[in-house]
């Protein structure tokens, strides 16, 4: 067990010098960024060439690459186009997001889990029609519309709460945010609970349990559940990772300083160590999600063992 | 079970983490309103705020409030006026001496001389520190030696800029230039403590000036706390207690949360929100002019667009355009038909003057397509208007010319939009000189002169001269209006090089952009400056 953890975490490091690498040439791909830091105005042809100097721009790629991976061994990420160290953006923006991921990873299993219980169970009812036709609703809607929409209804039209999240962005303030962000992914967990619920609820170690006179909620929970429950995980596993790399919108809309909005900025400013510094450690979110799934599988069903 | 338990161990590890990150914030949020303190959206700005780097309107507002120059722009009529210049004197147009006024300090109290704004003007146009608003310094004698074209930098200093001693300093000119005072309203030119130089780090991160504000706080990326400065001496203190400048991601949601009540002032009113904010605001919009203009500009380095007689045909795309349509349905009347290549917030004394630009820029969609056939037709039988499809909503408005031109030609295959994805990749291809037909430019005024529209676009060799058009009448008349002492004849002349330009067409004036903006019933007294830059300091909160 712990040889293994070891295993999957030095595999990391390949990964993430390939990914780095990856995110560094799409980024250099875009071209010269020094050009837009002058705005409508032509850049002077001078200053432009000692700021590429700096930002070792004018070198060839794979030095520039060897130098920015030079600096991440010393911890240095760059800097932003505005002064700011990239680790200082990373360290205002990834708590905040970790913190809007969590609210709608929790709305997300728990909502998804329970209409998939519900619906799973009682298969080709009206509940299952009901709550079929909700997913396809909130599936079909994309996250800009609800999250204007409900923004203005409960932040201007009933001002039941602020339309805009604050700097500190604490964990009541992002709860609508969070619903919103969630919506989408909970359609996704509706249906794989129901499927997998509707699937096991037919299975010869549930038939026994029932048999033995086991209670219904007992039945459900400790039997069906975990065995029903490992599609379910595997998909929010991997959906952490898409949170919080795709929250831009839902980040621009409430006004949320994360990982989005920052990555929005330095695409569009083409700036190169914010945008390779956080889809780096975007990168390894993803890996360690992974990880955490994997050895969930363990937890939910004893059987499967990793030597 | 012993492979279980571990796996929940490790699992509780990771989980625990995890919770430990989501836990802090709360506190009061930036959303409640301080009493006295105005609330204002604002942008991150793209470059360090420091006045020699700021090139846009995020940066320029916080210098705005924090820093006062040799002179001002008032923010009504645009006219450059003393601030801490006592006199500004010169008998040739060429040799000036500057004389700053006594009893001003910076807000840390050391007092502003001579040698801060000599020292700051330096700093700004040596090539090594990078500013980007070194090129303003070009005009001071000796900048090709601080600054030149390639290589590094053979003088520490400008040998045009001499302290005579605590108040006075001289500045020579390279060449003759007789509104050269009306430019030092200009932020770039603002002077600094001798803080900036001690530790340039720290004053990056709170910035010290002489202006009515001081900087309280400032969180990088979400908000500036400005607090009234009570021991400034000049006549426009702030008549409220500060400002908070908050970053907002997008102005959609700014505008929402001043709806909602939670926020003071917006300068930005979205796109989507122009048709709404009359009604949701009444009153309390702002609709007026600024010093911008949005133009297309041709590749005159083009040979298909710089032949012998294609200038019809540049004429004859401005014809087909109906302005005055596309300001009404798209821009809701925040955007004005040009008629010149200036903008009317230099007023009729500054420079502006209606109908410059002649027949070229009234729609007459008949004569605009016998004009395109006499020129030789639009070359390559298509034209594309090349855009930056990030910010803004250019799409729009460019379908909208392009619709109007397809209509007057009679082919709806004549003009296409073609967007690019990123302002900066736009603006690189542009300054590779990469365009193969016309591109929307937009040029936001440094100080309110004529000179400003014209020269740095439009002369030759000019930094911002995108198109490259280049004409010897036109270079001559400028020059000779740089050259004139009385500031009447100057504007005469430099009227008169923009008629070479009516002639010429290298770019189509569009539109005159007013500046928009929205506020609470909080605050009162609330108007742009011809910068579009709210005027905080006279903002009053009930």
């Amino acid at each position: 067990m712990g040889r293994y953890v070891i295993r999957r975490l030095l595999q990391m490091i390949p990964v993430f010098i390939g990914s780095t690498l990856l995110i560094f040439l799409m980024v250099y791909a875009l071209g010269d960024p020094v050009a837009a830091m002058f705005g409508d105005r032509a850049p002077d042809p001078a200053t432009a060439a000692q700021i590429r100097r700096d930002l070792y721009l004018d070198q060839p790629l794979w030095k520039q690459y060897l130098h920015y991976m030079g600096q991440i061994f010393t911890g240095d990420f760059g800097t932003a186009f505005n002064g700011q160290p990239v680790t200082e953006l990373m360290s205002s923006a990834f708590p905040v997001t970790l913190r809007l991921t969590l609210v709608a990873i929790v709305v997300e299993m728990v909502v998804g889990v329970v209409l998939g219980v519900f619906s799973g169970l009682r298969r080709g009812r009206l509940v299952d029609t009901t709550v079929l036709v909700f997913t396809l609703v909130v599936v079909s809607i994309p996250t800009f519309v609800s999250g204007y929409v409900l923004q203005y209804l409960l932040g201007v039209k009933w001002g039941w709460v602020k339309p805009a999240v604050s700097y500190e962005a604490a964990l009541g303030e992002l709860i609508l945010p969070g619903v919103v962000l969630a919506l989408v992914s909970l359609a996704y967990v509706t249906r794989l609970t129901r499927t997998s619920i509707a699937e096991n609820a037919r299975a010869d170690y549930v038939r026994t349990a029932v048999a033995k006179g086991l209670p219904r909620r007992r039945v459900i929970t400790r039997h069906l559940l975990r065995n029903s429950l490992i599609p379910v995980v595997t998909f929010i596993g991997t959906d952490i990772g898409a949170l919080m790399g795709g929250a831009i919108v839902t980040e621009r809309i409430f006004n949320i300083h994360g990982v989005g909005y920052q990555l929005y900025q330095g695409i569009l400013r083409q700036n190169s160590p914010t945008v390779v510094g956080f889809v780096t450690i975007l990168v390894l979110v993803f890996l360690l999600a992974n990880l955490l799934v994997d050895l969930l599988y363990a937890v939910l069903d004893p059987r499967i063992r990793y030597a | 079970m012993r492979g279980a338990t571990c796996a929940k161990w490790a699992v509780g590890a990771v989980a625990i983490a995890l919770a430990a990150t989501a836990c802090g914030g709360g506190g009061d949020g930036g959303g409640g309103n301080e009493a006295g303190i105005v609330s204002s959206s604002w942008g991150d700005p793209q470059n360090p705020v420091e006045p020699a780097n700021t090139n846009e309107v995020q940066g320029g507002k916080v210098l705005e409030m924090i820093s006062r120059g040799l002179k001002r722009y008032n923010p009504k009529t645009g006219a450059a006026e003393n601030v801490l210049a006592e006199k500004i004197e010169s008998s040739d147009a060429q040799n000036y001496t500057v004389t700053v006024k006594d009893g001003w300090t910076f807000s840390n109290g050391e007092k502003v001389t001579a040698k801060s704004f000599v020292d700051a003007w330096n700093y700004a146009a040596l090539l090594e520190n990078k500013q980007k608003n070194a090129p303003f310094f070009q005009y001071i004698e000796g900048y090709d030696k601080v600054h030149p074209d390639s290589g590094s930098a053979s003088a520490k200093t400008l040998s045009g800029l001499q302290v005579k001693d605590e108040r006075t300093f001289t500045v020579k000119l390279g060449q003759k230039f007789s509104t050269w005072p009306d430019t030092l309203g200009y932020v770039a030119f603002a002077p600094l403590p001798k803080a900036f130089f001690d530790d340039h780090d720290g004053w990056l991160k709170k910035p010290v000036g002489n202006g009515p504000y001081k900087v309280e706080s400032y969180d990088k990326g979400t908000v500036m706390k400005l607090r009234k400065w009570d021991g400034y001496p000049g006549a426009d203190k702030a008549r409220n207690g500060g400002i908070d400048l908050r970053v907002y991601t997008d102005n959609n949601t700014a505008y929402t949360d001043l709806q909602a009540g939670n926020l003071d002032l917006v300068d930005d009113v979205p796109a989507a929100q122009l048709k709404n904010a009359k009604q949701d605001l009444g009153d309390r919009y702002i609709n007026q002019p600024a010093g911008i203009i949005q133009t297309l500009t041709f590749p005159m380095y083009d040979e298909q667009w710089n032949a012998a007689g294609r200038e019809k045909v540049r004429q004859g795309l401005s014809m087909a355009i109906d302005r005055a349509q596309i300001t009404r349905q798209i821009f809701q009347q925040t955007r004005t038909p040009a008629s010149d290549w200036t903008s009317p917030v230099l007023k009729e004394e500054g420079g502006y003057k209606s109908g410059v630009c002649g027949q070229a820029c009234a729609y007459d969609p008949v004569r605009a397509k016998q004009l395109v056939q006499e020129g030789g037709g639009i070359p390559g039988g298509k034209l594309t208007i090349s855009y930056n499809a990030d910010t803004g909503s250019h799409k729009d408005w460019v379908d909208a010319v392009c619709n109007s031109i397809n209509n007057a030609l009679g082919n709806d295959k004549a003009c296409v939009g073609s967007p690019v994805g990123t302002f900066a990749d736009f603006r690189n291809k542009i300054t590779k000189h990469e365009m193969t037909g016309p591109f929307r430019a937009g040029w936001q005024m440094d100080y309110p002169l004529i000179q400003n529209f014209l020269q740095p676009l439009y002369y030759s060799g000019a930094p911002s001269n995108d198109g490259q058009f280049s004409d010897p009448a036109f270079d001559k008349k400028v020059d000779e209006a740089n050259a004139e002492a009385d500031k009447g004849k100057a504007v005469e002349k430099f009227q008169d090089a923009e008629k070479i330009l009516a002639q010429k067409m290298p770019s189509v004036p569009l539109w005159y952009q007013n500046g928009s903006g929205g506020y609470s019933d909080r605050i009162s007294e609330v108007a742009l400056n011809p910068f579009s830059v709210p005027v905080y300091n006279e903002i009053k909160v009930s």
